[in-house]
């Protein structure tokens, strides 16, 4: 973190970059938010630490409209989206400075909290995290507090960076498509007791869709005052059945996995299961396809090829 | 003072609900929220803060108010039907119960809404106090009381009963409904627990939280200040905060289009962090997400209180400071504030 911390510093202070994005401390070790960095003094408050796992690089789409460059600090995986919004021609390279840095997996509170443990004080970020609680002392061994999608981690490498900084972990234990394969393998009534559970929790609070790197429409379709089902308004029939289920349309082949959108739902919903859907009948359709691998790659869906799965293949489940 | 054995209390539950809507917190696909009684539901009173708050309970996220259709050329109009029937909210924590005046004092007030009036007159409060606090509970700073919160019946959750006490006349008459499960007892069990909490809740995180700055005077001073500059960045411009609080009234009306010559009008709740809040003929009033983080928390720690008597419209509950993605909340902005101004 030092490290990172000083050459921040170095280049916000010779004038390579007006600023640094990155994240700010907390009341706490779990809760750093995403935050610019534009002083000497700014940065006094900057922290990388393993909770860190807001991904960044949607946040270039406004730091790009400012006058220089910023420096950003992406993970292996955040520089998947990073490049897919350059792919999209959303954000801009030259505005970006990009310090690659290590992760080892990160971690939630939640997950701590789902472990059982009840009153967190203050809790670290390592192996095994020790807590303390308004209820007594406690351990968490790392793997059960970490985010689920690093489980599935895409791996150690930056797929765009200027320089690298800090050194990242294996952390995969478990099959990207495991969870896919479990529910293609259900009844369709037991698919709809199962998505109908989860949808039915949702709050319409939209954060699946404000976090996701993805979702970078400047005015989303969903809050057209023409729409006729309004962004807000939670009902049932439109929550359980439509609105995810567009949305991940929307996204599908453009989506890199990032698993941002089931870190932030308040209601715990594994929104990623949607997309991860996509990417699974994607490779299956198209041959392997992974988002964001590659700035310059042709997309599976908005391109055409003559080796291009037949509509009728599709309908059928994408079974070649 | 009364008491049920908790292996009593699906009797206790299926008594109320056969007579009445019960609304409880009800874990489904692991979260837990508020929602009506079925026998097959699975109810849970550990889990300290359910997702959202009790509000729905009272003005529902969603509802509609009346619907129009043509019928030769007349346009008719059918409004919806108020509440009419009793029902209970049990389980519901001092810090929602406290949320539910602040949303008295915007719906009973002139001109009264009659929808939320309708469901206040019918619904009974079982309130049950918090054994365990949270490191992100607060809401003593607003003096409210986690150990014995108001209600009609307020009620204490040991290891191996349900302690149950009766205030109002409501409580009275849902107290005799349940009255052969109940038995008799002293207050031991209760006062024992009421020691805990109170020793808990001086540990807190949060326990010296000051509000010393924040009130109705306060307003140019705090509206102006360079430090929201800072604090908005990070915000998703989603509408979380807003939809877990208790006390977040803010709902707009909008038509759904039923497709047979005719709309049906319905409200929802609304978020001033969407784009289009406050969205007016004339264009919006607050353009930038700056301005709508701004209007949360002047409106919850300036504008309420200069309007009610002081009464903030936040009750600390802390389920902005668990759920902001980006893990800004209503504590950071006031300790920001308190840091700038020392």
């Amino acid at each position: 973190m030092q490290e990172l911390k000083a050459r921040a510093l170095e280049l916000l202070k010779n004038g390579t970059v007006q600023r640094v994005l990155g994240w700010r401390i907390g009341e706490n070790t779990y809760d750093p938010e995403p935050a610019f960095f534009d002083s000497e003094e700014a940065m006094k408050d900057f922290v990388y630490n393993n909770f860190c796992a807001a991904n960044l690089s949607k946040y270039m789409i406004e730091a790009c409209k400012l006058e220089g460059k910023t420096l950003v600090c992406l993970k292996p995986c955040d520089s998947y989206s990073f490049n897919q919004l350059l792919s999209e021609h959303r954000i801009d390279r030259e505005k970006a400075y990009i310090i690659g840095v290590g992760c080892k997996g990160k971690l939630s509170i939640e997950k701590v909290s789902q472990a059982g443990v009840k009153g967190i004080l203050s809790v670290t970020d390592t192996d095994p995290l020790q807590v303390t609680t308004l209820y007594g002392d406690t351990t968490v061994a790392y793997k059960d507090a970490m985010l689920s999608r690093c489980h599935v981690c895409k791996g150690k490498d930056h797929v765009v960076y200027d320089e690298l900084i800090g050194e990242s972990e294996d952390t995969v234990d478990a099959d990207r498509f495991a969870e896919v394969a479990a529910i293609e393998a259900m009844s369709p009534e037991e698919k709809f007791a199962f998505f109908q559970a989860e949808l039915s929790k949702c709050i319409r609070c939209n954060a699946c869709r404000n976090v996701c790197p993805a979702c970078s429409c400047r005015k989303c379709v969903f809050d057209s005052n023409k729409f006729d089902s309004t962004q807000k308004a939670n009902v049932d029939s439109f929550e359980e059945k439509m609105f995810h289920i567009i949305r991940a349309f929307h996204v599908a082949g453009r989506c890199t996995d990032c698993g941002e959108c089931s870190r932030v739902c308040p209601q715990g919903i594994p929104l990623h299961l949607f997309n991860r859907k996509f990417i699974k009948d994607i490779n299956n359709l198209y041959g392997e396809y992974q988002a964001g691998a590659d700035v310059e790659a042709k997309g599976p869906l908005t391109s055409f090829t003559t080796e291009d799965a037949e509509p009728s293949v599709v309908s059928q489940g994408g079974i070649r | 003072m009364k008491r049920i054995a908790l292996e009593n209390l699906p009797k206790l539950y299926a008594v109320i609900g056969q007579k009445q809507s019960l609304i409880l917190p009800i874990k489904t696909a692991g979260k837990t929220n508020f929602g009506l009684w079925t026998e097959t539901a699975d109810v849970d009173l550990q889990t300290l803060k359910t997702v959202k708050s009790a509000k729905d309970a009272f003005f529902p996220q969603s509802e509609t108010l009346y619907t129009c259709y043509q019928e030769g050329k007349a346009i008719k109009i059918q409004p919806e039907d108020l509440e009419n029937e009793d029902f209970v909210v049990f389980g519901i924590k001092a810090c929602d119960v406290r949320g539910i005046k602040v949303l008295d004092q915007v719906f009973l007030s002139d001109p009264v809404d009659s929808f939320y009036a309708a469901r206040r007159k019918h619904g009974t409060i079982v309130a049950l106090a918090c054994g365990q606090p949270e490191s992100s509970c607060f809401c003593h700073v607003f003096g409210i009381d986690c150990k014995e919160p108001e209600g009609d019946v307020v009620t204490w959750l040991t290891a191996d009963y349900l302690y149950w006490k009766s205030v109002t006349e409501k409580g009275e008459a849902l107290t005799a409904l349940v009255a052969e499960l109940l038995q008799d007892c002293d207050g031991k069990a209760v006062d024992a627990q009421k020691a805990s909490i109170a020793s808990i809740m001086e540990k807190l995180p949060y326990a010296n939280l000051s509000l010393d700055g924040w009130n109705g005077d306060a307003l140019t001073e705090k509206f102006n200040s360079p430090i929201w500059e800072q604090l908005y960045k990070p915000c998703l411009a989603c509408g979380t905060c807003t939809f877990v609080c208790p006390t977040c009234q803010c709902y707009d009306i909008r038509d759904y289009d039923t497709g047979k010559n005719g709309i049906q009008r319905y409200r929802c709740w609304d978020s001033c962090m969407y784009s289009d809040f406050t969205m007016m003929a004339h264009g919006n009033n607050r353009t930038s997400q700056l301005q709508r983080f701004r209007q949360r928390f002047m409106h919850k720690l300036v504008y309420f209180p200069a309007n009610n008597n002081g009464m903030y419209s936040c009750v600390g509950c802390g389920r902005c400071v668990d759920k902001c993605p980006s893990h800004l909340n209503i504590v950071k902005v006031i300790k920001a504030f308190g840091k700038e101004e020392a």
